[in-house]
């Protein structure tokens, strides 16, 4: 948009709009960030508050620290997610790679039918995979979880990245035949670094679900040494009592991993290097 | 060496025929163009020469070797793009570089051979850049390095110039040209301009509709066209196409080259009204009404001055008339 074109009161509309919504979405982060560091008084009394010198108080974090094994859910919740990230990344780009490169029967088909996952939630077949999780002995394990999360993650990446590689130029793979790379190489080494921005899309929005359910971790790995963070933190709610700081405490530490990651694929997103490529 | 045969080559996509058979000879050496308006096939022919798109019917022989299922690797051909379509990620030298990489030469060949095509097409000074750091000419020239470097049997181009600003293009044009004598490697070039393909063939192939329709030098397809199609196709600005009827001829249509028409203040052989006049300085291009033929085109040599709106008369020499028949074909 040109500068000329811009009036400084739709420009301070369209600012005010966009601080508006950062504010309503960072709202609830900021009360549980903030309730965390405060005595239990002070959050109900005070809940919007900032921790003074008479409402600080870490016992939030030590209980966390002292009961339960937060590590380990740490790990697992990582493990899980990195895992199954990686899954949906390296099987949805090579499928979306054979829908938008190869011509075969049933080429359509096929993609309708990998982009149907969209449209049905997994959650619908809890039942029959939890039979089959039980059926090969993977309850309470994390691989359990790792095939799940793989298979809701890749209707949606094979949607997205199918789209943004019908974009990437023919003539270019083309030129990797002609100079005798293999369909790996042309897919590994030509196509992938070209879709990376929508790699990252696609892995921010597979990674945020995974990292924030609490469904299949309950219903399918609850063993203490299975317990992702979201499941671990549900020890502090009791049906009588609640113990608000433990759980704020680490659902603030829950927030870090995510927002580690988040950074990390947000600088893809920017970075680009396919200017050059082709005119 | 690299003689190329094509024979009874077709190619459907479903149930439509894009090639509808053709039969080709390429003889070594020779600079091969296939030009037709866009839509005609002549890319896919060229991609199926390549093994880049599959062969519904017929063969592609490469000196004497039937290369039809060959991958593209293993045929000793090499491509250029008209959308340069170099690897971003690799410099110039690694993208000239890789095809003989991935046939597990020896890196001290590589770099040989890389330095040997950058000197001649002047990248010495580029060698260490990325793609993106280079002009789009560059990049091109870049693209046709890569080519040079594989030692190919074969060369094929796919629109390469038509990306590049006129000036530049004209440029490419002449070290496509200097190229293909210093090489003397056989070329098969595809563009829709029919200048690139008169300026640097040896032989063109006109392709309309998945089908050959005349094949021949250049200066043969333009004096002796098969039918109207070639002789509008070739030649800029387009051959004028006359009624026969109205000039007493048997024929149904008669072409004359704008060239050989001649404006007169007198009547002439017939009459009309200038309709646009168009100065280029070395050349004048007069667009003349006429009742019975609708707008002829006159060229001119040198300036001329017409006005828009008046009568003038037009002469030609009958024998410089080319005549065809009601299905466009010539009649000699």
């Amino acid at each position: 948009m040109s500068q000329a074109r811009q009036s400084p009161a739709r420009s301070l509309a369209a600012h005010a709009v966009l601080i508006l919504w950062t504010l309503i979405a960072l709202f609830p982060v900021f009360v549980t960030v903030v309730n965390s560091f405060k005595s239990k008084r002070a959050i109900f009394t005070q809940p919007l508050a900032l921790p003074g010198p008479d409402s600080f108080d870490l016992v939030g974090y030590q209980t966390v620290a002292k009961q339960g094994d937060f590590v380990a859910y740490f790990q697992n919740s990582l493990v899980v997610t990195c895992f199954s990230l990686f899954f949906v990344l390296l099987f949805g780009a090579m499928a979306a790679f054979a829908l938008s490169e190869y011509r075969f029967r049933g080429n359509t088909l096929m993609g309708l039918y990998l982009a149907l996952g969209i449209m049905i939630p997994i959650r619908l077949g809890t039942v029959a995979i939890l039979q089959m999780m039980v059926a090969t002995g993977l309850v309470n394990t994390l691989t359990a979880l790792v095939l799940v999360y793989t298979a809701q993650g890749l209707p949606l990446a094979v949607f997205i990245l199918s789209e943004f590689m019908r974009n990437v130029s023919d003539d270019l793979k083309n030129a990797g035949r002609i100079d005798g790379l293999s369909e790996y190489r042309i897919f590994f080494r030509l196509v992938l670094p070209l879709v990376r921005p929508a790699m990252a899309t696609v892995a921010v929005f597979t990674m945020i679900p995974i990292w924030n359910d609490l469904w299949f971790p309950l219903i399918l790995a609850p063993s203490e040494s299975t317990k992702t963070i979201t499941l671990g933190s549900q020890v502090f709610l009791g049906q009588f009592v609640s113990n608000w700081n433990a759980v704020l405490a680490a659902l603030s530490l829950a927030i870090l991993p995510v927002l580690v990651l988040y950074l990390i694929f947000s600088r893809q997103l920017i970075r680009g290097i396919t200017a050059g490529a082709v005119k | 060496m690299g003689q190329l045969t094509l024979s009874g080559m077709t190619k459907n996509f479903g149930s439509v025929e894009v090639i509808k058979g053709v039969d080709l000879e390429v003889a070594d050496g020779e600079f091969c163009v296939f030009v037709g308006p866009s839509g005609c096939g002549k890319s896919t022919l060229l991609r199926m020469i390549a093994g880049l798109e599959d062969v519904s019917g017929g063969s592609v022989t490469l000196d004497g070797r039937d290369i039809t299922a060959l991958p593209p690797a293993r045929r000793e051909i090499a491509m250029v793009f008209q959308s340069y379509a170099l690897y971003p990620h690799l410099t110039v030298r690694d993208n000239m570089g890789l095809a003989l990489k991935q046939a597990g030469q020896p890196k001290g060949d590589i770099r040989a051979a890389t330095d040997r095509a950058a000197a001649m097409l002047s990248l010495d000074a580029l060698l260490d850049r990325r793609p993106a750091e280079l002009s789009g000419g560059q990049r091109q020239r870049v693209a046709i390095g890569r080519a040079i470097v594989r030692r190919p049997k074969l060369f094929l181009f796919d629109e390469p110039l038509s990306n590049l600003d006129a000036a530049l293009r004209v440029q490419t044009r002449i070290e496509i040209a200097k190229l293909h004598r210093d090489l003397g490697a056989t070329m098969v070039y595809v563009t829709h301009d029919q200048v690139e393909a008169m300026t640097l063939a040896d032989k063109i192939v006109v392709l309309r509709a998945g089908k050959v329709e005349q094949t021949g030098a250049p200066m043969q397809l333009y004096n002796d066209p098969a039918n109207t199609f070639v002789a509008g196709f070739i030649g800029s600005p387009q051959m004028n196409f006359l009624n026969s009827g109205a000039l007493g001829l048997s024929s149904h249509s008669a072409g004359i080259r704008p060239e050989q028409v001649q404006l007169t203040d007198g009547p002439g052989q017939m009459g009309g009204t200038v309709s646009h006049v168009e100065r280029l300085g070395g050349e004048t291009l007069v667009y003349v009404h006429t009742a019975d033929h609708g707008l002829l085109t006159a060229r001119l040599f040198g300036e001329h001055d017409r006005a828009v709106g008046s009568d003038l008369g037009i002469t030609f020499d009958p024998a410089r008339l080319f005549h065809f028949d009601k299905a466009g074909q010539r009649l000699r």
